[in-house]
């Protein structure tokens, strides 16, 4: 009953979705408010209804439904209940379905919070979003249906990779979707700004809430599943510029470019038509990482070709929406005219450098990310484009960005005098370099990466904090005077501090690791000592183990220094009994000062164990700094000047009765 | 029981990521085999370059790259090598050349072209205006003595 409750929901959800966008968009045009009104509760409809799909699919793994197709593919009665639960989203269909559900909640926060937006632009945004919507359900139930029922249904179901089978990507994806579904919002605010031939600092105001919540949830998707990556996959890679992480991070170099861009609208009425084209193309990349890596094109043309359905389906969403929306750019930009006037050193130039830095940057990964297609289909000819390319042609850009980010948040709108904003910058400037070169004396080998990249940090991070102590006066005024400027300091400013610290201290803990990784792979009998850079590591014991849908040898080591004992370290070697699937699992003694890793290899046919073991300085300020920079986006979004808007909205809604 | 059954599980497994028997005595040519392991491909797995790669493939090309170091390769010769057996797409690193141009100088051209665009947009921007660029020493200095009197 479940599924067939489920794809009931998805077809009603799909049969809603079609009129939502054409009768408020037909009322916006011929200003009818009854059709307008359509809008919001067919939203709200359209929301639930793929919610109760969601909710029927998830009560089928929950309760290992074995009768519906997708539970017997991806799980398994023996499976932990997170993983029966994750298990939901971890395979196509269900994942399409995780899509759509974001996509539909997003439209409903619109409907439901958006009274205060003009009704005739509500009523476009939702018609948009629909569009979108219908196009993804009808995806969905034309090539990808989740509820499909087995006619003989097996014992047992075949279990989920065991890879996936893990805290740190059990979350992953919901936020990666929320992140790069969510800027289907801005997609639909630029497109309906386009019709309404309308962008002004109010529009601004009103997109820049739902880019930044996607934007914050972006940035801890992809956080999260550096992190998973980093423990998880082996040797402590954190990031591999796979064309699966890439389709994740072109949106987000995208929606970080448009949320500057955004606050040049929303403060100086500037850079409209540039930041309507941003919102189109930072969705585009979202679809367009979409079909990468639904298609599964980017692993071979033929993987492609062998189940073209899908595919093309999404091609064809992906041709129409950013198409037509380009095409409309193309016809209505012209209107976008602002007359803002700002000279060569000023914030609105500093913006504009981020935001062609931040494009390129982007451009870069995606020709690297497709090119291998192009030749392909160009040639014939197969080439790979890897790490060591996307390390060189996209640090470069991150690098002058780094370099010019702290004069830039400090320089005033309108125009301003280089010298005068750089003057209390020269200290910062010194003490970085002088840093950068005290690293560079200390350390042994000649690697320049680790002072450059320890300048660049505390550059832009002693630069985050000038900004705030020049703002609030710290050492101009008495300190009680300072204190109460800093109380008084809008909270998007402090949002801003943290989250240029956080894009800092990921630069601190990238260059390290880097620059200072110690390895060390031998073979080690049970109960042998071997010295670890400035540990010792001992290797006690190997025992069997049961987990519950696993067996595994485990391995136990006791980290040293100077013969007193810091930890205990357990990594292990799992066989997934299911599936038969082996995985490492390495142990890692964590701390913000370094990480201690240990990973358990082949038993060697003396009876010694091959060992790797590595120390990793720094590594978690990559993560520190990916939180702060999603913290900074929290105290953005809960800024005064949102909030404001919510209490006119609150005050001018009349009082709902309860239920 | 269920130990012993493990470890002849783990006899079978497959082969981890760089063994301790592949490691060359000499710290330098073993340095230089890392470096090059890490822009040549696992052509069986999915973006993984031969120094990650647990396959037996990877491993065959470990030690191939090792063995042509010790033969007394350059670096150049041993990439050279495997591409002659295996074709540009092991390279990780698409060599630069024609048909790779467009790839490499994406990024440059994108940067100078937008660079340009964007500064002749700012010079519209602030031209004609009533902006200068900024007060001038002198027209600053009237103005503290004016702020301050």
């Amino acid at each position: 009953m479940t599924a067939e409750l489920g794809h009931f929901a998805l077809i009603l959800a799909f049969a809603i979705s079609i009129p939502q966008i054409f009768i408020p968009m037909i009322g916006a045009h011929k200003d009818w408010n009854n059709w307008m009104r359509f809008a919001a509760p067919a939203a709200i409809a359209q929301f639930l209804l793929v919610g109760l799909a969601f909710a029927m699919l998830t009560v089928a793994f929950v309760t290992s439904d074995f009768s519906v197709k997708l539970v017997v593919a991806n799980s398994h009665s023996a499976k932990p209940m997170l993983y029966k639960v994750t298990g939901v989203w971890a395979n196509h269909e269900g994942s399409m379905l995780l899509w759509i559900t974001i996509l539909t909640l997003f439209g409903a926060t619109v409907a439901v919070w958006g009274e205060n937006l003009p009704p005739s632009l509500k009523a476009r945004v939702l018609s948009v979003q629909s569009m979108i919507g219908a196009a993804f359900l009808g995806f969905i139930l034309f090539t990808s249906n989740p509820f499909t029922r087995l006619s003989q249904p097996p014992i047992d179901g075949n279990g989920l990779n065991p890879l996936l089978q893990d805290p740190g990507l059990a979350f992953h994806p919901p936020f990666l979707y929320l992140g790069y579904v969510g800027l289907s919002m801005a997609f639909s605010f630029a497109v309906a700004a386009l019709i309404e031939g309308k962008v002004d600092a109010a529009w601004a105001r009103w997109v820049r809430p739902w880019t930044l919540a996607a934007w914050i949830f972006l940035t801890i998707g992809i956080g999260l599943g550096s992190w998973w990556a980093y423990y998880e996959l082996g040797w402590g890679g954190w990031w591999f510029w796979d064309p699966v992480e890439n389709a994740s991070f072109m949106p987000w170099l995208m929606a970080t470019a448009l949320l500057h861009s955004a606050i040049v609208v929303e403060k100086r009425n500037a850079l409209k038509s540039w930041t309507v084209l941003l919102a189109i193309l930072a969705f585009s990349f979202s679809l367009i990482g979409t079909f990468i890596v639904r298609s599964g094109v980017i692993t071979s043309v033929h993987a492609f070709a062998n189940d073209p359905e899908r595919g093309v389906f999404i091609l064809a969403i992906l041709a129409v929406a950013i198409g037509g929306a380009l095409t409309l750019y193309a016809f209505r930009a012209t209107q976008l005219q602002s007359t803002a006037v700002f000279s060569l050193v000023s914030r609105e130039s500093g913006l504009v450098m981020n935001n062609l830095l931040l494009t390129v940057a982007a451009a870069v990964v995606f020709v690297g990310t497709i090119w291998p297609l192009v030749v392909e289909i160009a040639t014939g000819a197969k080439v790979s484009v890897g790490a060591p390319f996307f390390n060189i042609a996209f640090t470069p850009f991150m690098v002058v960005l780094a370099m010019i980010l702290p004069i830039a948040a400090m320089l005033p709108w309108k125009r301003s005098n280089l010298k005068r904003i750089i003057q209390p910058l020269w200290g910062i400037a010194a003490l970085s370099v002088a840093l950068g070169a005290a690293v560079w004396v200390m350390q042994t080998g000649g690697r320049m990466l680790a002072p450059v990249g320890l300048t660049l940090a505390f550059w832009v991070i002693a630069g985050a904090v000038a900004d705030v102590a020049s703002r609030v006066k710290l050492g101009k005024a008495p300190l009680s005077e300072s204190i109460r400027r800093a109380g008084n300091l809008p909270r998007a400013d402090w949002g801003k501090m943290f989250a240029h610290s956080g894009f800092g201290l990921m630069i601190f803990g990238i260059s390290a690791i880097m620059a200072w990784e110690f390895e060390d792979i031998r073979t080690v009998e049970i109960g042998e000592t071997f010295p670890l850079q400035v540990y010792e590591l001992r290797f006690d014991a190997v025992e069997g183990i049961q987990g519950p849908n696993y067996t595994a040898a485990r391995g136990e080591f006791t980290l040293l220094k100077d013969g007193v004992e810091i930890s205990k370290l357990y990594p292990e070697k799992r066989n997934y009994t299911v599936s038969g699937t082996k995985t490492t699992e390495a142990a890692i003694d964590q701390s913000l000062l370094r990480d201690v890793y240990v990973v358990l290899g082949d038993r060697q046919s003396d009876g010694s164990w091959a060992v790797r073991s590595y120390v990793k300085p720094f590594t978690n300020w990559i993560w520190v700094g990916v939180f702060t920079l999603a913290f900074g986006g929290v105290l953005s979004i809960t800024d005064r000047r949102y909030r404001v808007a919510a209490t006119a909205r609150k005050a001018a809604m009349p009082a709902v009765p309860a239920e | 029981m269920l130990k012993y059954l493990l470890l002849i599980l783990m006899l079978a497994t497959p082969v981890l990521a760089v063994q301790p028997d592949e490691i060359l005595d000499d710290p330098v040519l073993e340095a230089r085999a890392r470096v090059i392991s890490k822009v040549l491909r696992c052509l069986v797995c999915r973006n993984e370059n031969i120094d990650d790669s647990n396959a037996e493939l990877a491993r065959d090309l470990r030690l191939l790259v090792r063995e042509r170091l010790v033969a007394g390769d350059t670096n150049q010769e041993v990439e050279d090598f495997v591409v002659d057996r295996y074709g540009e797409f092991i390279l990780l690193m698409p060599v630069f050349n024609l048909s790779n141009a467009m790839l490499w100088f994406a990024g440059p051209i994108l940067i100078i072209v937008g660079g340009r665009i964007s500064l002749v947009f700012i010079r519209r921007r602030s031209a004609g205006s009533a902006l200068s660029e900024s007060l001038t020493d002198e027209e600053q200095k009237k103005l503290d003595a004016v702020l301050n009197a």
